[in-house]
This record gives C-alpha cells, sequence and structure tokens, in this order.
C-alpha cells in the first residue's frame, strides 16, 4: 500500500492532459495556430499591406497575436477537471498541489505556447520582419510564452468558479500580461533596428525564473479557492 | 506588541468591528472634509505658480494624491487579501472587497486629472506617457478583481478569490510600472514628463499636497468601513447581535442558532 | 488507568463540524468518529447537506466551525494526510475521453496502487471487463460509475468517502458496491458515504447519522 511519489503524479497528469490536448481532442488542437494566423492576417488588412510600414511592426504585431491566441485555450485548463470531478480528485489526493498545476502550466505551454513560439517567425516573415530579428523573436517567443502560460493558467484557476467565465478571463489575464509583451516586443524592435536586445531579453528571463516557483504556488491557492 | 495583537483580534469578530467603524465613520467623513477644503483653497487659491506650467498645475492637488491613494488602496487590499487566506478572517475578506470601488474611483479620478493637466502642456488630452499608461493599467487590474468578485455565486469564496486575485496583482504592478516606464523611454527618448514628480516641488506648494494626501486617506476610512459595515451586516443577517441593532426579538442566547443532527447507532 | 483501558484514538473524527454558506446554515454542529472496520452511512432528504458535509470531510470545504482529526491528531484545514483518503464525488473524477484502463492508469500514478491490484483486476471486480479500449464518452452512466468504483478499488487509502454511490447503478452494480464495502471494512478500511436509503450492505458495524431538516 503505497500513495505515489508527486513527480510521479505529476508526471501522469501532463502525460494524461498532453493525450486529450494533443490527440484525443486533435480537432481543437491547431485552434490556437489558426486563430493566429488569422489575427497576423487583420493587420496588414486593416493597415495596408505597405511593406516598409509593415515591416517596422511586424513584431509587436506578431507579439500582440501570440498574447491573444495564449489568451483562447486558456479557459479549458481547468474548466474540463472542474466539470467533471478530476479537479476535486487533484486537490484530494494528497499530492502537493502547486506540483500538479505546474503539470497544468507545462501541459499548457506545451500545447499553445510551444505551437506559438514556433509559428511567430513564420508569422513574422509573412509581415516582412527584418530577418536578423528573427532569432531574437524566436528566444524571446521561447522566454515569454511560458510566462504567458503560467499567468494565465493562474488566472484560469481563479475564474474556474464561473460557469462561463469568458471576457471576465482574458480582462484578469491582459493587464499581467503586459510586461511580457513591452520586453518581448521590445527586444524585437531592438534586434530590428540593429541595436542590443539583451536587456529586455534578461527581463524576460529574470520573470520567467521568478515565476517558476511562484506561479504553481498561486495557482494551487486558487484552485483550493475554487474547489470550495 | 501585545495591545496590539489584542486590538487586532478583538476587530476580528464583526460586533467589534461593527462598534469601532461606527464611531469612527463620522470623524473620517469630517476630517477628510475638512481637510479638502483647507488644502484645496490654499492649493488652487494661494500657493504661487510655476513658472513653467502657469495654473493649470493645480489640478496636481487632486492627480498626485489620488494617484498615491490609487497605490495605496491596492496594497491595503492585497495585504487584507493576503490575511484572509492565510489565517481565514472574515473581515479581512470583507475589507479587500470594501476597499475595491473606492480604490477604482481614485484611479479614474487620477486618470481624469492627468488628462487634463496634460491638456494645456501638450495640446491633446491622452498621451502614452508612462504614467498615465500605468494608471489606466491600475483601473484594469482594479476592474479585474471587482469583476472577478461580482461573477462568483458564493460570497466567501468571491472574496477570497478577489483577494488572490489583488495579490498576484500587487506583485505584479511593480513589474508593471517598472515595463512601462522601460518602453516610454525607448519610444520617446527626449520626453519631458507632463506631470511633475513630487520631487521637484517647491515647499510652498508642498503644503497643500500633504494635506489632500492625509484627507484622501480619511476618506478613504471612512469609505471602505462604511461598506465593510454594510458588507458585514448582510453576512451576518441571522445573528443575534444583527437583529439586536434593527430592534427586533433575538432568537437564541448564544450568538448563533442552533439544530443539533440527531445521531443514532445501528448494528 | 492502565494502557489497556485508554481506547485507540478513532481514525477519523469530527467534533462540533458545522457548515454554512451566506448566513445559511447547511448542516448544524455535528460529531461523528469512524474506527477501522467501520462503515458510517450519511442519511437525510434532498438538500440537507449530504454532498457538503462529504466535501468538508474530504477537505474540498473547510468547516465554519469544528474540528477535524486523523488518528488523534488534529488536522489543519485543507490539510489531509497523503493517500489517506480516496473520495467518489458526485462527479466521477473521471475524463470521457479516455478509456476505462487509461483513466485508471491516471488514477494509480496520481494516488498511488493497492498492493496485489492491477487496473485488469479492477476493472473485472467492478464488472467491467471488455469495454478497456472504449473512451468512456461511449459508455452509460451506470459503465462510467463502475470505472469510477474500479478506480476505488485501485487506491490503497484506509477511508472512503462516498457520494451516493449506489446512484446509477443496476442491482448488480448494487451488489458490487456491497462487496467492495465488505471486503473494504474486513480489511481494516473504513467508509463513510451517503445515501437515500437503498443500500443493502451486511456490515457487521455500520453506524448512520442523520442529517435533519435545517431551521427555517
Amino acid at each position: 500500500m503505497s500513495p505515489g511519489a508527486p513527480l510521479g503524479a505529476a508526471l501522469g497528469l501532463l502525460q494524461r492532459d498532453l493525450l486529450l490536448l494533443l490527440w484525443r481532442q486533435r480537432a481543437d488542437a491547431l485552434n490556437p495556430l489558426l486563430f493566429a494566423l488569422m489575427v497576423a492576417t487583420l493587420f496588414p488588412l486593416a493597415l495596408g499591406p505597405e511593406a516598409q510600414m509593415l515591416s517596422r511592426v511586424a513584431g509587436g504585431i506578431v507579439w500582440v497575436t501570440v498574447v491573444l491566441a495564449s489568451l483562447l485555450s486558456l479557459d479549458a485548463v481547468f474548466r474540463g477537471d472542474a466539470d467533471d470531478g478530476s479537479l476535486d480528485q487533484l486537490a484530494t489526493c494528497g499530492q502537493p498541489l502547486a506540483m500538479l498545476a505546474g503539470a497544468k502550466m507545462l501541459a499548457h505551454w506545451i500545447g499553445t505556447g510551444l505551437p506559438l513560439t514556433l509559428a511567430g517567425p513564420l508569422l513574422a516573415y509573412m509581415l516582412g520582419i527584418e530577418r536578423a530579428a528573427v532569432p531574437t523573436l524566436l528566444l524571446a517567443l521561447l522566454l515569454g510564452t511560458p510566462l504567458l502560460s503560467m499567468v494565465g493558467a493562474c488566472c484560469a484557476a481563479l475564474t474556474v468558479a464561473m460557469r462561463r467565465s469568458g471576457m471576465l478571463l482574458a480582462l484578469l489575464v491582459l493587464p499581467l500580461t503586459i510586461p511580457v509583451l513591452i520586453f518581448g516586443a521590445g527586444a524585437v524592435d531592438a534586434a530590428s533596428t540593429g541595436g542590443d536586445p539583451s536587456a529586455p531579453l534578461l527581463f524576460l528571463a529574470a520573470g520567467l525564473a521568478l515565476a517558476l516557483p511562484l506561479a504553481p504556488l498561486g495557482c494551487a491557492a486558487a484552485i483550493r479557492i475554487g474547489t470550495a | 506588541m501585545n495591545r496590539f495583537t489584542l486590538w487586532f483580534h478583538k476587530m476580528g469578530s464583526p460586533p467589534t468591528f461593527y462598534a469601532f467603524a461606527e464611531r469612527w465613520r463620522p470623524w473620517l467623513l469630517g476630517g477628510a472634509l475638512l481637510l479638502t477644503t483647507v488644502a484645496l483653497v490654499w492649493g488652487f487659491g494661494y500657493a504661487p505658480a510655476d513658472y513653467l506650467q502657469g495654473d493649470s498645475f493645480r489640478i496636481m492637488y487632486i492627480h498626485v494624491p489620488a494617484a498615491w491613494m490609487a497605490q495605496f488602496v491596492f496594497f491595503v487590499m492585497a495585504v487584507s487579501g493576503f490575511v484572509a487566506i492565510v489565517w481565514r478572517i472574515k473581515l479581512a475578506e470583507i475589507m479587500c472587497i470594501a476597499s475595491a470601488p473606492v480604490g477604482a474611483a481614485f484611479t479614474a479620478i487620477a486618470l481624469a486629472t492627468g488628462s487634463l493637466w496634460g491638456r494645456p502642456t501638450w495640446g491633446t488630452y491622452w498621451v502614452w506617457d508612462g504614467r498615465l499608461t500605468s494608471t489606466l493599467i491600475l483601473l484594469f487590474l482594479y476592474f479585474g478583481v471587482i469583476g472577478l468578485y461580482r461573477a462568483i455565486e458564493d460570497r466567501r469564496k468571491a472574496a477570497r478569490a478577489a483577494g488572490l486575485l489583488s495579490i498576484i496583482g500587487m506583485i505584479n504592478i511593480p513589474i508593471i510600472k517598472y515595463s512601462v516606464e522601460w518602453w516610454n523611454t525607448l519610444h520617446q527618448p527626449a520626453s519631458i514628463n507632463v506631470i511633475k514628480g513630487s520631487s521637484s516641488i517647491d515647499a510652498s506648494m508642498l503644503w497643500p499636497l500633504l494635506l489632500m494626501a492625509i484627507a484622501t486617506k480619511l476618506y478613504y476610512g471612512w469609505s471602505a468601513l462604511s461598506r465593510a459595515q454594510l458588507m458585514v451586516l448582510e453576512s451576518e443577517r441571522g445573528k443575534d447581535w444583527v437583529r439586536e441593532l434593527a430592534g427586533l426579538p433575538m432568537v437564541g442566547s448564544s450568538s448563533r442558532p442552533v439544530e443539533p443532527a440527531t445521531r443514532s447507532s445501528t448494528t | 488507568m492502565t494502557a489497556f483501558d485508554s481506547p485507540a484514538p478513532p481514525l477519523f473524527a469530527a467534533r462540533g463540524l458545522g457548515f454554512s454558506r451566506d448566513g445559511e446554515i447547511i448542516f448544524a454542529p455535528l460529531d461523528l468518529e469512524v474506527w477501522s472496520g467501520d462503515a458510517l452511512v450519511i442519511e437525510g432528504a434532498n438538500g440537507a447537506g449530504k454532498t457538503t458535509l462529504l466535501r468538508v470531510l474530504a477537505g474540498l470545504l473547510d468547516p465554519t466551525e469544528g474540528c477535524l482529526s486523523w488518528q488523534g491528531v488534529a488536522l489543519a484545514d485543507g490539510q489531509r494526510i497523503a493517500g489517506s483518503i480516496a473520495m467518489l464525488g458526485h462527479h466521477l473524477g473521471l475524463k470521457v475521453d479516455l478509456t476505462p484502463i487509461e483513466n485508471l492508469r491516471f488514477r494509480i500514478a496520481l494516488g498511488g496502487l493497492r498492493h496485489g491490484m492491477t487496473a485488469a483486476i479492477a476493472l473485472r471486480s467492478a464488472g467491467l471487463q471488455g469495454y478497456d479500449d472504449v473512451p468512456l464518452r461511449s459508455l452509460s452512466a451506470g459503465q462510467r460509475k463502475r470505472t469510477a468504483l474500479a478506480a476505488l478499488l485501485l487506491s490503497p487509502a484506509t477511508l472512503w468517502l462516498l457520494d451516493e454511490p449506489y446512484a446509477n447503478l443496476d442491482r448488480e452494480g448494487q451488489r458490487v458496491v456491497d462487496r467492495m464495502l465488505e471486503t473494504h471494512c474486513l480489511r481494516g478500511g473504513a467508509a463513510i458515504f451517503s445515501s437515500h436509503g437503498l443500500f443493502t450492505p451486511a456490515l457487521s458495524r455500520m453506524h448512520s447519522l442523520q442529517l435533519g431538516g435545517v431551521a427555517a
């Protein structure tokens, strides 16, 4: 008779969620990417396709697109578990809830953030970004999308107590994502104009280092409030 | 320290808190009104005009204290949210929520007055200045906390969720402010700060500002305590001390009505 | 008083446990105790607070008053010993897009595995063999319930907290629950479960707790 190890529980949760997200519900797996593509297309349609203008704003457009697309799949992080009682199981199994929350965040990132990171340079290319800025964009997205997943998951856990969170979740998450947006787009902007992107990239890295221990704790606290 | 802890514990009891709030409310409101009148008359009428901005700087006497309160109230919300979550004290939950609308109002006033201040100087009602943008984001955070509280049906769960969000918001506020400042210097390297920082104010202009700072805190105290009183009454409505206040007959001798569950044992 | 006279502390006990929400009393202060081998059935009409009581016992809800203890040691609000409790809620805690086997594998990773048990054995004991690879979505409510019961069999936990374990089950399924409870209690486990009164487990030590109506 033995309760499982915490890491095993977290990995089991990660495996379960990835199986669901990427395979069983794979029809929805591409939604964030398609949304990002659509939104990125809206900007040239609205602003005009003039290459020089688009090239200047390409980095910013990609970042706004990634933030919004990442937002789309946040509600689903905890809502399914709340509806079918899985969240109760997570809360009563005795494993450290912060580790389980971390597994959920990682699953969201692998399912949404990572694909958006890989698609980012493609979108930027379509918008005519400076070639020199693409590696910076990739690195910035790699640092920033986990932050978006982590902060977003905390807010998603807070709103799971409501029947339909919809716009409220966006209202909660977006102000908190502004630093990521500013530093991410700032890094790309610096690289595009021949400057040094290391300062904003370091800020993103610092934010990530700060969020990695804190966000799962906040998320676990939010889950406990939500299951009550 | 012992007296303070004792007072703190006593405040956790709803009837004690209600009586405390009832006693201090008139003084807080009176003090706030008095100080505001003195400060504004002084600031608008008697303080010397600024050599650069002329008379338009006087709006600072409303804008700066409002901006200070916007930050301060969110800090109070985060602290009471923390107390509510860690120690499960109902009154801390209530204080957190009671402070939110006042804080949001101060933020809106800071935004509006900041916008008015910018008009004579920049010719436009809105500039993407570092301070104004941060204040706008702070307003969004307030709306988020208030929105979250109103969207959850269970009052205590709603208050605790809003408290946690206040804590998350509080941790993020310095980060947001710094990032917006950084963004501002990145895109407007030669900008002069529209809104005067308090460090460059001459002493003769400072007094009305300090008086307003105290006045706004008193007003906040009055508003938050009043709202908290109402919330306490609502959440304790079945209890005897509330019935006594309302002049209704009391149900039982203890402070909570009791209906014991019957228990049987079968083998 | 010698050591023989002092009784062992109960496995799980509650003293003065009460819960109210938004000023409305859900259940008034009550006491309960379960020792190893005990079964406690919580009875009451719809809306009497049975589910809420079980959630408070599981640690999902904090009681408004009172305290809980595990083997004599007081528990803080929300604190539970890892692996001590297995819960079967009104919502089963299973993903409908996964098969029974996949669901059980996840529950093993989460809560550990009882010695000598496997997912296949558990499914067979719950009477659900042959549906291993069918996603839960395609199974009936009764079959999903049996999957949840299989998850319970896999758990190494000592105390079972079951909310309406007999719901949605046919006569055979109800007998499965009876057998599970009997075996679990004989082995030294304990169970607290709610019911409307349609149960027939032959348990030697079964107590009942009636949740009464709330004062108007």
